[in-house]
């Protein structure tokens, strides 16, 4: 479960991005958050992910007081999650196989471990064939499933994805956007920062709008609100 | 760590020095490099100061026999010389040979051809062991009975004194700044390639790697890369050694020079740079990638 409680964000230079958000997210929910640029969703993001901590109030995600959490216990609460990033982030020179393998082996999975759960990854994401091919040898659709494979590689209990779609056409991102539901009906939370208006509004699930550091909107079956493209 | 962890980081090392081929080829480089001047510069310091110790050796202390004692008194003085602290050794010369000696030196000059022994004094030439106490030995030495002048060249003594310090300071000064340097040169040629990899490390920080998990590959890779430098370093410090003294050897000029043979210093060379190739390689590696590991 993710809930943030009267939360503020001032970054060093004295931009305030979030002007106390509360919010609360079910385990096994599939949630959008949209918003204009600059509306504070990335920042959201990095406060769920630990990288930024919050000025004011609190942030429990998966057990894990992120507010006030301690130096080692960050790892911990980041494997509780699996983030997808708008431009795939994947490691160039592995292939699919070892972009999977070197991150269950980040958590402590033994070779056995590994070798059971990549190839169960990979047929979920439709990419069993491709486990020994390069990143620079798939296309972005695929590169973005394997971000997925990876995501889910470690069996999060959340899935976080940073507006995953940016850089497909609208048929991979519907494909994409399709795979996520799939993974959220296993029992997987997912909570997908997107702008894309279109996809939002197909899926009828919950939509958290964001606009200048405050939630504008919470409700179900699309987006309501005017251009978020900002 | 598990078993499989410790073959994961080895390998993961490894694979990262030669998928960063250039980087890791500048960095054995570098380690060589600096390994080769920090030898080189030592081995020759080494021989130096064998070669400024050989000439204090040649340094002795003249302890001459009072003209009233016998041949036989005066031989019996070589014991009490002997157990004069500092004293290595004790030489007797009777006058005769002093004679000899000094006959010797001038071969042309007719005039000190016939010259009578008895203007000379049996005396004992005293090698010391450290020449830094040569004026208490030489007190000592006059102290005993039957000693009747000792003859010490302490100016010249100290002046050896003075040489071998100020070289001693020089050389350590100039190493302790080369390992620094190097130090500098290879934490920064790691961090470059830390730095082409930072993706890498935010990927592993997002999935929950501990810093532990992220930084052992490094400091593998930095061990194997100190390690390489190091084996490459010595092989090229004992082909370079070995040149310098064939051409000392075949140079007329530089007979007096003895350098020491590498089969006598290889094994300190080799632990030296073998440990210093480590922590270069694996200093450099915690250093560069520390800044990666913040939250």
């Amino acid at each position: 479960m993710i809930r943030l409680k009267d939360v503020e964000m001032e970054y060093d230079n004295g931009t305030r991005a979030i002007k106390g958000i509360s919010l609360t997210i079910e385990d096994g929910e599939f949630v959008f958050l949209v918003g204009p640029s600059g509306s504070g969703k990335s920042t959201i993001i990095k406060l769920l992910t630990g990288e930024v901590e919050p000025c004011r109030g609190r942030i429990m995600i998966n057990g894990f007081s992120v507010s006030n959490i301690s130096e080692k216990q960050i790892p911990l609460m980041r494997r509780t999650l699996g983030i997808i990033f708008q431009d795939f982030r994947l490691i160039e020179k592995k292939t699919v196989y070892d972009n999977l393998s070197f991150v269950m082996r980040a958590v402590g999975a033994s070779p056995k471990e590994i070798k059971n759960r990549i190839p169960y990854v990979l047929q979920l994401v439709g990419l069993e064939k491709k486990a020994d091919s390069y990143p620079t040898e798939l296309s972005g659709g695929e590169q973005q499933r394997v971000a997925i494979a990876r995501a889910l590689v470690n069996n999060p209990n959340t899935i976080i994805a940073d507006e995953p779609t940016g850089n497909l056409d609208p048929e991979r991102s519907l494909e994409l956007m399709s795979l996520l539901v799939k993974i959220n009906q296993l029992g997987t939370t997912v909570v997908v920062v997107t702008h894309e208006k279109d996809l939002v509004d197909r899926f009828g699930k919950r939509v958290v709008t964001i606009d200048s550091g405050h939630v504008v909107n919470d409700s179900v079956g699309g987006y309501v609100g005017g251009n978020i493209h900002g | 760590m598990a078993k499989h962890d410790i073959g994961y980081f080895a390998h993961e090392g490894l694979s990262n020095m030669f998928s960063h081929g250039f980087m890791s080829f500048a960095a054995v480089g570098i380690t060589v490099a600096c390994l080769l001047i920090m030898g080189t510069f030592t081995l020759v310091a080494v021989n130096a100061n064998e070669l400024l110790r050989d000439l204090e050796q040649e340094n002795e202390i003249l302890a001459y026999v009072d003209d009233s004692y016998t041949e036989a008194e005066a031989k019996a003085l070589q014991k009490k010389l002997e157990a004069v602290p500092n004293v290595a050794s004790a030489t007797y010369i009777s006058k005769e040979q002093a004679m000899e000696n000094f006959v010797a030196q001038y071969p042309d000059e007719d005039m000190f051809q016939d010259l009578d022994p008895e203007i000379l004094r049996d005396r004992y030439a005293i090698k010391i062991t450290d020449l830094e106490q040569i004026r208490q030995t030489k007190e000592t030495v006059e102290g005993i009975p039957g000693i009747a002048r000792v003859n010490a060249y302490e100016e010249i003594a100290g002046g050896f004194i003075t040489v071998r310090n100020v070289a001693t300071v020089i050389c350590v000064a100039l190493i302790a700044i080369l390992f620094v340097v190097s130090v500098f040169i290879i934490s920064n040629t790691i961090k470059l390639t830390t730095f082409d990899r930072r993706d890498e490390i935010a990927i592993m920080r997002m999935v929950g790697a501990t810093n532990g998990f992220i930084r052992w590959p490094f400091v593998y890779e930095g061990f194997m890369m100190g390690l390489l430098g190091a084996v490459i370093a010595f092989f090229s410090q004992w082909g370079l050694y070995a040149a310098v003294t064939r051409g000392v050897d075949n140079n007329d000029t530089l007979q007096l020079i003895h350098v020491i043979p590498f089969q006598e210093l290889w094994v300190p060379v080799a632990v030296v740079f073998a440990a210093a190739g480590i922590l270069i390689g694996v200093g450099g590696s915690l250093s560069a990638i520390r800044k990666f590991l913040q939250v």
